[in-house]
């Protein structure tokens, strides 16, 4: 082989060579990128089913007046703390790591420190992204949770003692609360004076599960998805039906009656059964009033 | 050539020689100061109950007046779809200006606290003369990024901020803490024995998103008198993001300008203490 060849060969195989370099290099580059796009998808994976998982919010906690639902709430805060330095009664705090409540997100535990419905709802009102919205004006529209006497067998009024304490720290008592008296069948003679809870009032604020005297609270605020339920959209209600139309729509009302002894009435609301005030009941009765001479007819049966 | 340099001495050496220890720390003391400056006045509020500034880096109010948000945490709300109130968009038009004139990457140097760390990771490898470093590209951190912002509308929620770091240790540090401080000390074990400059050099986002923030900002680094330089190669070795010094400081035949005109450049003038030869000086994209 001449010089030139040779030169010229080993001039194409330096170009071969770069040329193959360049390959390599590009073949590398394109498996670095490949393993990194590999990788954050991966990452990204694990990021969001973890944020899946820690998005479930406990139901001790509760989201301060004006939250989101929890769903758009965890799009929305930042985790800035605004909302827990403006609250004068500093009864919020944000989540840390280790919590079950979604790292850096504000939340307060009633029974500890519960809210105390600032007039003014400093706390939405200093939220830069409306995670509370701004939108809630009126602190008795909120609904951070709805209470509910959860535990009927150790609330103390349902054992016929008088309590009402929930009832009477209650910030919309007679409203949120009210009490209900039913018959004591224990004593067979005094009533119960439950305390009842109306979601349609209710803010969820916490202030009567802080109060309940016992160690551990029987009435408790939990999230609204799990202390309601939702009646089937295909009921009607008879009653508020008729009430809607002036007038029954089912067919015309008959008047209930009784089978009683002439001039007998009952009345329910006015203590069952109305007789006739001139009617002599125990006159046409055979049973005598005294119990004593019953027993002696009995004897005297007996005897015979 | 790095292990050159620290086999000689520490980086710095020769600056402290001739300027004197302090002048040769000048820009690192009062980052330091800035970074625990502001620091403190979040933490005035809850242990001295002087309320100067509340909040978080998140999102803050100063002086009961001047809001102050940042971008990106806010940008992972709006990609999750969620709009934020006209007071949390002021906050964030402040910070975004600020950031575009002096330096996107002024956030990594002069406010985050993760960079007190990992600056500390990055002392302490050179003490130790830790050499193995897991090979990554410094471009992971825009993947990264990319991914922060392409979770939200997939989940609907503002997922990195269940995990970001420097989110985690400010708001830990004023807030309550809880576990957080292991996220720290594993980001500290991380850049000191697994990867050189590893978490705020090529993994986080928050850089990331900050270096794109402050592309073409006003102030910048210039190695003006890069004709004195006498390849004692420490600036390299300080440097957070070294890559940013070579064209400014080495390309004066191919006609590169003096200023480091590079998103990365964290603009915290650890160059400019390093250098004996006074080489480096802040200056502005004007000037050159
Ligand atoms: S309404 Fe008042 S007490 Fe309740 S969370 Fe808001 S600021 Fe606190
Ligand atoms: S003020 Fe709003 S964004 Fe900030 S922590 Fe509270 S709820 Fe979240
Ligand atoms: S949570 Fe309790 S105290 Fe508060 S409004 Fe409801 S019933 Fe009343
Ligand atoms: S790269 Fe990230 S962690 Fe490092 S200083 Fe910048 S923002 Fe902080
Ligand atoms: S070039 Fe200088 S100012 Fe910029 S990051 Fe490096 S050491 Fe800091």
């Amino acid at each position: 082989m001449s010089d030139k060849q040779k030169r010229g060969l080993s001039v194409e195989s330096e170009g071969k060579q770069a040329e193959h370099k360049s390959m390599l290099s590009r073949r590398k580059f394109m498996g670095n990128t490949l393993k990194t796009a590999c990788g954050t998808a991966l990452l990204g994976l694990g990021m969001g089913t973890y944020s899946r998982q820690a998005s479930a919010f406990p139901a001790w906690a509760i989201r301060p007046p004006g939250a989101l639902s929890e769903d758009k709430f965890s799009g929305a805060c930042i985790r800035c703390g605004l909302c827990v330095r403006d609250c004068p009664y500093d009864m919020l705090r944000l989540a840390e790591l280790g919590e079950q409540v979604a790292l850096g997100t504000p939340y307060f535990v009633a029974r500890e420190k519960p809210c105390e419905m600032c007039e003014d709802i400093p706390c939405a009102a200093a939220c830069p992204t409306n995670a509370l919205s701004h939108e809630l004006k009126n602190i008795d529209d909120a609904r951070m949770g709805l209470a509910v006497l959860i535990d009927q067998e150790e609330c103390i009024a349902f054992q016929g003692l008088r309590c009402e304490v929930c009832y009477n720290v209650c910030p919309l008592e007679g409203e949120a609360i009210t009490i209900e008296m039913q018959p004591n069948r224990r004593s067979g003679k005094h009533a119960l004076f439950i305390p009842v809870v109306h979601s349609d009032a209710c803010t969820g604020c916490g202030k009567c599960e802080k109060a309940c005297i016992l160690e551990e609270a029987a009435i408790k605020v939990l999230p609204t998805h799990l202390a309601k339920g939702l009646l089937g959209k295909h009921y009607r209600l008879g009653w508020k039906q008729k009430e809607k139309a002036g007038h029954s729509l089912v067919s015309p009302d008959i008047k209930h009656r009784y089978n009683l002894p002439e001039g007998v009435r009952y009345d329910y609301n006015r203590g069952g059964l109305e007789l006739p005030p001139e009617a002599k009941l125990e006159q046409n009765t055979p049973f005598s009033s005294n119990p004593l001479e019953s027993l002696k007819k009995l004897q005297n049966q007996e005897n015979r | 050539m790095v292990s050159q340099a620290a086999k000689r001495q520490l980086p710095g050496q020769q600056a402290i020689d001739k300027k004197g220890w302090w002048l040769a720390h000048k820009w690192l003391i009062l980052r330091r100061m800035v970074q625990l400056g502001i620091l403190a006045l979040f933490l005035a509020g809850p242990l001295l109950d002087v309320w100067i500034v509340k909040g978080n880096l998140a999102s803050s109010l100063t002086l009961e007046f001047l809001p102050l948000s940042d971008p990106y945490v806010m940008l992972q709300g709006l990609t999750a779809g969620n709009f934020p109130t006209s007071e949390g968009l002021i906050g964030v038009a402040i910070v975004l200006l600020f950031y575009a004139l002096v330096g996107g990457r002024v956030y990594c140097s002069w406010v985050c606290p993760v960079n007190i760390v990992t600056d500390a990771a990055a002392w302490l490898r050179r003490k130790l003369g830790i050499k193995v470093s897991s090979q990554f590209s410094r471009s992971t951190r825009y993947w990264l990024l990319g991914l922060t912002l392409v979770l939200p509308p997939i989940t609907g929620a503002i997922v990195w901020e269940l995990f970001n770091p420097v989110s985690l240790m400010f708001r830990g540090i004023i807030f309550g803490i809880g576990w957080a401080w292991m996220v720290i000390l594993a980001i500290f074990a991380f850049d000191v024995f697994v990867s050189q400059r590893g978490w705020c050099g090529h993994l986080c986002p928050v850089g990331a998103f900050y270096s794109l923030l402050g592309h073409k900002s006003m102030v910048r680094v210039s190695a003006q008198k890069r004709d004195q330089c006498d390849d004692c190669n420490d600036c390299f070795v300080v440097c957070p993001e070294p890559k940013v010094i070579r064209p400014a400081l080495k390309g004066a035949d191919k006609g590169i300008s003096p200023l480091i005109d590079e998103g990365n450049c964290t603009n915290c003038g650890r160059c400019i203490d390093v250098c004996d030869e006074d080489v480096f000086n802040f200056s502005s994209r004007f000037k050159g």
